[in-house]
């Protein structure tokens, strides 16, 4: 069976889904999702653990050879993002109970369900295949099955929010397909392994540079870089907590992982940062990025959206990694990758704790929060803490290597930039730990109980790692670095 | 254009032309895909939309100038990067020399195939088409998720009988065209579905067609009187059953050896394996199609119907 792990690890959640369906009880259902979700989380760990010992693993979808089947292709890389996606979302599940059943109606239960685990399978696809068609449709499995997710939102504005998002990020998606389609044109190939060796020769031609245009600003709506963020804030805002959990976590980092696999393996480094002065106009909308989104974020109202803008400012701290283009930049990109969903898993979470017991999420509301509900509280201080880049916190991994490769490439006003990016972190977090710490709960809620284990757990366990992670980083630099390394073309 | 009914009429127009130009490209299947999704089911759909939203567009309270100049640049990048393409046809051009040579020359031994369309959707490529089908799948579900409304016990009857009447009283010359046409269209469709291996055809095709079929009956009688043939949860249970059979296959393929929808172990020879693979597969994809098409077109209506 180790040889099927490339294709289980995406078939097993796929399959699941339809399987779901025909579990009526919304307790068997969340069951049988966060056992196929765990059972993901399992075969990616032993993946990672084979793709470091061995090299990268080939499956052979159908068993027909690449270019003329489907290839899946499972290096470092995709190894180090499919751990990252399936232990948050089997974390985030763990919640899923006791969250939803406050937020939904209990006839969608099941259908959530289904939803997520198609959501799961899509963007562990993304991750897994080799093929650049593939790409395309499992974008749109779990596309699909997050427009629909955020408009189960109680929230009226949901419907509004999704509506928004479907649109952009179907705009997105036409745009990779049409890049893809122009790349078919000119090599005749969709296997992205085939189509690195095939694209050189062609390379000087317009419509592959028509097709890199494409693929580029596609992509980037779906990661939410700067100016075309407009749809995540509230996606994130309006979705149900255990959605905005996973989404914030998991989805834009499958996105900037597919940036990476375009540029670094399809198109070749010398293409893509030769052709475009893509490394100027990224590190510009990174940091602009950082700028606009973490000053927005200090004056909103409602905590879900000011997480929202601060998870956009965090986009731009991995644009801005990923232009700096060596290896340690890149390095610290998929540091922030892992350490920034160990952060906003945690966030969100704890958000969904707040929610269920006030059932809002505004700012007002928290007033009085740190002695009722002291445990969730500390979860947000302490992810926020992350967030800010305090040392002991996987926040400060990933900025201290960002620093450190900007100051490599001698770019030391980037330097100062990221760390007054920090500061403004600083100040929306404490408008929090204010708000919460130093008022007397409002009038007509002075009993309010603390989160129930159902949250607690799967919160501290997400802090925990955000501790853990910020003091042993073995596994998560020893990954990056390898996988960043392998990307570069260097041998480890 | 303000009205929507006229830009949906359009939009079905511009699926019939495509399909007519894929035809005169020789894509005979892409263009009975497009026939029967692009001007067929989606135009219908988007009637059945328009029936709850209401026939005509809010007055704008934006100027969408942003929106022109994205569309402007797009297309602009679009005509600059067909420059460099190769001609159309010309036969050294990379897309009929890699990949395709093998599909054209060698899928006849290798699948048994005469429909080399099929043997690369089901076989070379036989996990995009699961991806699909779960795309389709997917679809339904949001659907259902987000329009299904809980039944009121008794309104249903009353509703029943109602619409009965009504129709019974009405459309006399519609009600017996549509019986009549009725059998022709799902045999039809089931000669799509189980002639997809020859000709044009396959399971995309034949669901979409067989659901315009019960939709046409819907239409016609009432939904409530199609909801007495069709059970809801059976629909959606066939929603799934077609997934799994399609994903079945390839975990069957797995236990025997071969890989993840690996045909070639299913049965003693490879052609056979892949005769029976393809049959199976195309079979849970005209399911997963047909069931998700009605359980989209049910809940649209569904709504409406609420008193």
């Amino acid at each position: 069976m180790l040889t099927h792990l490339p294709a289980l690890a995406v078939i097993i959640p796929l399959l699941s889904a339809p399987l779901c369906l025909f579990l009526r009880r919304p307790l068997l259902a969340w069951l049988f999702t966060v056992i196929a979700s765990g059972l993901t989380m399992l075969v990616s760990i032993t993946l990672l653990q084979q793709v470091m010992a061995s090299g990268t693993i080939v499956y052979e979808m159908g068993g027909w050879r690449p270019p003329w089947g489907i290839e899946y292709r499972v290096d470092r890389l995709n190894a180090y993002l499919l751990l990252i996606v399936t232990s948050i979302s089997t974390v985030v599940l763990l919640a899923a109970n006791t969250s939803i059943e406050k937020e939904i109606p209990r006839h969608r239960l099941t259908l959530f369900y289904v939803l997520y685990l198609l959501s799961l399978a899509g963007l562990l696809g993304v991750v897994t295949t080799g093929d650049a068609f593939n790409v395309f449709v499992f974008l749109e499995i779990s596309s699909l099955a997050a427009y629909s997710l955020i408009a189960l939102g109680e929230d009226r504005r949901a419907l509004w929010a999704a509506y928004q998002y479907l649109i952009m990020g179907t705009i997105g998606a036409t745009f990779i397909l049409i890049g893809i389609g122009l790349l078919y044109q000119m090599t005749g190939t969709l296997n992205m392994d085939d189509l690195s060796r095939r694209l050189p020769e062609v390379s000087q031609t317009r419509t592959v540079f028509a097709a890199f245009a494409f693929i580029i600003v596609g992509v980037c709506l779906k990661v939410a870089l700067f100016p075309l963020h407009r749809w995540l804030p509230n996606a994130y805002a309006y979705a149900p907590s255990i959605v905005t959990a996973f989404l914030a976590a998991t989805s834009t980092k499958v996105a900037v992982y597919l940036l990476i696999r375009f540029t670094f393996s399809i198109f070749g480094i010398s293409f893509s940062f030769t052709t475009v002065p893509l490394q100027t106009i990224f590190v510009i909308l990174g940091l602009t990025g950082i700028f606009a989104a973490s000053t927005t974020a200090i004056f909103q109202k409602n905590v879900k959206h000011l997480f929202a803008y601060s998870s956009v400012a965090q986009i731009g701290y991995m644009i801005v990694g990923y232009s700096i283009s060596t290896t340690m930049g890149l390095m610290a990109t998929l540091l922030h990758l892992f350490n920034h969903a160990l952060m906003k898993g945690a966030l969100f979470l704890a958000l969904g704790a707040v929610m269920y017991r006030i059932g809002s999420v505004r700012l007002e509301q928290f007033q009085g929060l740190g002695r009722q509900m002291p445990f969730t509280m500390a979860a947000i201080v302490a992810g926020g803490l992350s967030l800010i880049g305090v040392p002991l916190t996987v926040g400060f991994v990933s900025k201290w290597y960002l620093v450190l490769a900007a100051l490599e490439n001698g770019w030391w006003p980037v330097a100062v930039l990221i760390l007054l990016g920090s500061l403004l972190a600083i100040v929306y977090v404490w408008r929090i730990v204010e708000t919460a710490y130093f008022n007397e709960p409002p009038a007509g809620r002075e009993s309010i109980e603390e989160a129930p284990l159902g949250f607690l757990v799967p919160v501290w366990m997400l802090v925990s790692a955000n501790i853990y992670f910020g003091m042993d980083t073995r596994l998560s630099v020893q990954v990056a670095e390898a996988a960043s390394q392998a990307l570069f073309g260097v041998s480890p | 254009m303000r009205d929507l009914f006229a830009v949906i009429m359009m939009t079905g127009i511009f699926g019939l032309l495509s399909a007519s130009f894929f035809v005169a490209m020789d894509a005979v299947d892409v263009a009975f895909t497009e026939a029967s999704v692009g001007a067929g089911i989606a135009t219908l759909l988007m009637l059945t939309a328009v029936t709850l939203t209401g026939r005509s567009e809010d007055s704008e309270r934006h100027k969408p100038m942003w929106a022109l100049v994205v569309v402007f640049t797009t297309g602009g990048l679009l005509i600059y990067g067909t420059l460099d393409m190769p001609y159309f046809g010309f036969a050294e051009a990379p897309v009929h020399q890699h990949v395709a040579p093998r599909y054209i020359y060698d899928s006849m031994q290798e699948t048994g195939l005469p429909n080399i369309v099929t043997s690369v959707l089901a076989s070379y490529r036989g996990f995009d088409t699961l991806g699909e089908v779960v795309v389709i799948f997917t679809a339904g579900m949001g659907v259902l998720a987000l329009l299904r409304v809980e039944r009121r016990p008794g309104i249903d009857q009353i509703m029943a009988d109602s619409i009965f009447y009504l129709m019974h009283e009405r459309h006399l010359i519609l009600r017996i065209v549509t019986k009549m046409l009725l059998p022709f269209i799902l045999l039809f469709a089931l000669y799509v579905q189980f002639h997809g291996d020859f000709g044009p055809g396959g399971g995309f095709q034949a669901g979409v067609i067989f659901a315009a079929g019960i939709i046409l009956y819907a239409m016609v009688f009432g939904l409530n009187t199609a909801r007495y043939v069709v059970n809801r949860t059976f629909v959606r249970s066939l929603s799934a059953i077609g997934v799994l059979l399609y994903g079945g296959v390839g975990v069957v393929s797995m236990l025997l050896g071969g890989n993840f929808l690996d045909y070639d172990v299913l049965a003693d020879s490879p052609v056979a394996g892949q005769h029976l693979g393809i049959l199976l597969i195309e079979l849970g994809v005209g399911l997963t199609v047909a069931a998700v098409m009605v359980i989209i077109f049910f809940n649209f209506c569904g709504r409406r119907d609420l008193p």
